[in-house]
């Protein structure tokens, strides 16, 4: 059963640190990580004896778009599911380094639901739950504690409309999330994680299971959110991440090769291998 | 292909087929054989003294079975009182809190369980809860809540084998997506998982009560099988099956049909339920 | 709006992105009441349902071992040695016999299903549907249909043969399913390679699929068994209650129409006359051996099954 949630995940030095020392370590010496809206420092992965993530360094500026590219396999997706530690699902997974969120280290100082509702994800295949569109969305306040009915119906119609789908969904709130197109289960699991309030919203490959026109428009809703939220996406597809996001990050096997302004990186690349791989892509 | 080729393909064919058709050969046999001993004695009773008469005095022809099928609901009942929640919670534990090791130490367990025959659970019964009942109240301690707990016991590994197999099957993303709004481990099982996986569930709960209705040895050792609505969980009661166990084997004439009749009411219970079961099944399959 | 994180370490006011007026609308769950007390629950239930496993477990062993003796193993049934052996000969018999009756039918109508019958045809829902039927029967329903068929009507009398019968129809359903799921789990690479080298359906069948369906068809063979051992109610009323082994050396085949008493009748009566409780307790025990021992063969082959693929 691969779902326990309480094993502790490994982290390196935990009990030999003292975590106030530690914290402080990280204002003092970092100024720029830790006035990022999030970061990793010195980030290491492993999944059992594979060493995935190579010291990683990289901030994510706040209210800005930052993506991830990379050839498969590179390491993108892994380093984006550290962030809110869905990595501590799989077994065997071991990480080594720091996170943090506004500066604070977030792996030991804060608990994992906390965690997870600051830092809302979207997954590459729509999940809605069987459940209806407004059970869905209704789904994360419930969780952390909301109850009022009105107060919830507020928190359903506003996510929605953040996620540009209110007019299409407000005449079947009461449906199954199921019977959507998979553009609007996708916007709609945009709306669930809005729902929460979350600072942070990570994107794997949110598009890449989704027809051209379902793609644009959430796109499009990217470019709206991101004035209210951090966003951090994993794309495969390099025109999305020009259009997209104001900062990228190129990642080559387990290396994080080089970061920066996406117009920088896409068209003065500083190192070759961003270059070749940049320009294998545009023919 | 030769001819010879062709010929022992038809047979095989034919053989095959016929041997599909012996399932339905039995449900007709069985049909047939059950309601042409039945009905006539049900007639000659009559239906609403049958099914309603409070009086089963073999001796003056009286043939009422009402005390009988209340007792097999109500024994039913208690075994989903005493089986379904300790079913359920230990199908979650198996499916998504149990480590590997745990579950794989666990589950033999439940299928030894599953194989133990009903007479070995009735004897259990006999030796072990029925004097503890008797101890606490008094009485024989042959009773209605005897049975419940045997039976509540007897229908844990049909109930967890099937809903573990549907909790099992709920796909991760779900979970996944749980997580990632930030619930806890618990709640996304109990909000998310559980409900995913209700129908399947659901069925799993039908089919213990199938086969808490239908179980008779079990029942026989421990209810008292007296005639008699019981107004108490430590008064003694009479299972359908159980009445046709205990008297079938020196029945004669309309005692022996009225018998049957008994079997024939058991029967339609069941079919209900194998009904529901599969309504069940189909709208999961459809979701 | 302000957050307020609860871990007190951290307490600190972080103001969050988007401005709106829902401060303090949610609350930390961090693990909760309501999420230890979950699980607290489920863990209960799971140890309950253990204990009481290992409770008619250890009651069974420890009653069962000292009241094995010598005299239950004696060749013949007296009222003086209670012998549980022509019970379990007969249990072996019995459950023998109606395999041999009902694999080569629950096998075919498994191989008919998946290899020859069209997907969706009436004949076939049909068959599906009398199977799961089947398998929802009540045993005393078996047992009272097995005492009007096999044994008044063609006059088979309280016997082995109608005994054997009555199981053979109450484990269809279960050979039919599991052979059917193993047919099922052969992939169709397997078939279309004998086709493509020329061979008709019933050899692919025979000679390809067959062989690599065979574990999984001994497992639900296994269950079967299981269930015949196990069985009271079905043959209480079609093979009797003589404990006696059936005379085959004297009587040949006829000796098929001889009442046979198995192992769970054996404790049946047993335990409801209330003279040999210690002996009962040993039957149950043999019992629960018998059932440990198949189940432990049926998950060896799964696992079998599950390294070849």
């Amino acid at each position: 059963m691969p779902v326990e949630k309480t094993r502790p995940v490994s982290f390196a030095c935990v009990e030999e640190r003292d975590p106030q020392l530690d914290r402080d370590a990280v204002f003092e010496a970092n100024d720029s990580l830790a006035a990022a809206k999030m970061a990793v420092r010195s980030l290491d992965l492993y999944y059992k004896d594979f060493h995935a993530l190579h010291d990683v360094t990289l901030e994510f500026p706040e209210k800005q778009v930052t993506a991830l590219i990379g050839p498969s396999g590179c390491g993108k997706s892994t380093l984006l599911k550290t962030l809110n530690r869905m990595n501590d699902l799989v077994e065997g997974c071991r990480v080594e380094g720091d996170v943090l969120l506004d500066g604070a280290d977030a792996y030991r100082t804060l608990d994992p639901c906390v965690l997870r509702r600051r830092v809302g994800m979207v997954f590459q295949q729509p999940n809605p739950f069987p459940m209806s569109v407004y059970d869905n969305v209704a789904y994360g306040p419930r969780t952390h504690g909301v109850k009022r009915r009105a107060e919830l119906d507020e928190i359903v119609e506003e996510s929605l409309r953040r996620a540009a789908i209110w007019d299409e969904l407000k005449d079947r709130l009461k449906k199954s999330a199921l019977g959507l197109s998979g553009g609007q289960q996708q916007r709609l699991c945009i709306a669930r994680a809005l729902a929460v309030n979350p600072e942070v919203l990570l994107m794997d490959e949110a598009t890449s299971a989704l027809d051209p026109i379902s793609t644009a428009k959430i796109e499009e809703l990217v470019g709206e959110i991101k004035r209210d939220y951090t966003v951090i996406m994993v794309t495969h597809n390099m025109l999305q991440a020009l259009r997209v996001s104001d900062k990228t990050a190129f990642f080559l096997l387990g290396d994080m090769v080089e970061a920066g302004p996406t117009e920088e990186l896409f068209t003065t690349p500083k190192d070759q291998r961003t270059a070749d791989y940049v320009e294998g892509r545009f023919g | 292909m030769s001819f010879g080729g062709t010929l022992r393909e038809g047979v095989a064919h034919v053989v095959l087929a016929a041997t599909a058709a012996v399932s339905i050969a039995a449900v007709a046999l069985i049909c047939v054989f059950l309601f042409a001993n039945g009905i006539p004695g049900i007639a000659q009773i009559g239906l609403p003294d049958f099914l309603f008469g409070m009086t089963w005095r073999p001796g003056n022809d009286i043939y009422g079975i009402f005390p009988m099928i209340v007792g097999s609901v109500y024994v039913t009942a208690g075994a989903i009182v005493v089986g379904v929640p300790a079913g359920i919670l230990c199908a979650i534990f198996l499916s998504r809190f149990a480590s590997g090791r745990i579950a794989s130490l666990m589950t033999p367990c439940i299928e030894l369980l599953a194989g133990i025959s009903s007479v070995v659970f009735g004897f259990f019964g006999l030796v072990v809860i029925v004097p503890l009942i008797r101890a606490m109240h008094p009485g024989s301690g042959l009773s209605l809540l005897a049975a419940a707990l045997i039976l509540g016991f007897m229908i844990l590994p049909t109930i967890i084998t099937v809903a573990r197999n549907s909790l099992d099957a709920v796909p991760a993303s779900y979970y996944e997506g749980s997580l990632a709004l930030g619930a806890t481990h618990e709640r996304s099982v109990f909000r998310v998982l559980v409900p995913a996986a209700a129908s399947g569930i659901i069925a799993g709960i039908v089919l213990g009560v199938c086969r808490a209705i239908g179980e008779t040895m079990a029942v026989v050792m421990v209810a008292g099988n007296q005639v008699l609505i019981p107004s108490s969980i430590f008064d003694g009661v009479r299972t359908m099956t159980a009445n046709i166990v205990l008297e079938m084997g020196y029945a004669a004439g309309l005692h022996r049909e009225a018998l049957i009749a008994t079997g024939v009411v058991l029967f339609v219970f069941v079919l209900v339920l194998t009904l529901v079961v599969n309504t069940i099944k189909k709208r999961g399959e459809a979701r | 709006m302000t957050w307020y994180v609860s871990n007190p370490a951290t307490l600190r006011k972080v103001t969050l992105g988007p401005a709106s007026d829902d401060s303090g609308r949610f609350e930390a769950p961090a693990h909760t009441t309501s999420a230890l007390a979950l699980r607290g629950l489920v863990y209960v239930a799971a140890f309950v349902v253990m204990m009481a496993f290992l409770l008619i477990m250890g009651y069974v062993l420890a009653n069962g071992l000292p009241a094995l003796t010598p005299d239950l193993f004696a060749w013949e049934y007296t009222s003086a040695n209670v012998s549980l052996m022509p019970a379990l000969v007969n249990t072996l018999l019995m459950a023998f016999l109606s395999l041999l009756l009902a694999v080569p039918i629950g096998v075919g109508a498994a191989i008919y299903l998946v290899e020859y019958a069209k997907r969706g045809s009436r004949f076939v829902a049909l068959v599906r549907m009398t199977a799961e039927t089947l398998q929802g029967i009540p045993s005393i329903i078996y047992g009272l249909f097995g005492l009007l068929f096999f044994v008044s009507m063609l006059h088979w009398g309280l016997s082995l043969l109608s005994g054997a019968c009555t199981l053979a129809i109450m484990v269809l359903p279960i050979v039919m399913r599991t052979s059917e799921e193993a047919l099922l789990a052969v992939p169709d690479s397997y078939r279309q390679g004998s086709f493509g080298l020329g061979a008709g359906r019933l050899r692919t069948v025979l000679r390809c699929v067959l062989p690599s369906a065979l574990p999984g068809i001994t497992g639900g063979v296994i269950l079967s068994l299981g269930r015949c051992v196990g069985e009271v109610a079905a043959l209480i009323f079609t093979a009797g209650s003589i404990a006696a082994i059936p005379d085959f050396a004297g009587q040949g085949i006829f000796a098929l129409f001889d009442s046979a008493r198995t192992l769970a009748v054996h404790m049946y009566v047993l335990a409801s006359e209330g003279f040999h409780i210690q002996e009962a307790y040993a039957t149950a025990l043999v019992l629960l051996v018998l059932v440990a021992l198949l189940n432990a063969g049926a998950s060896a082959l799964t696992k079998r099954l599950r390294k070849d693929n």
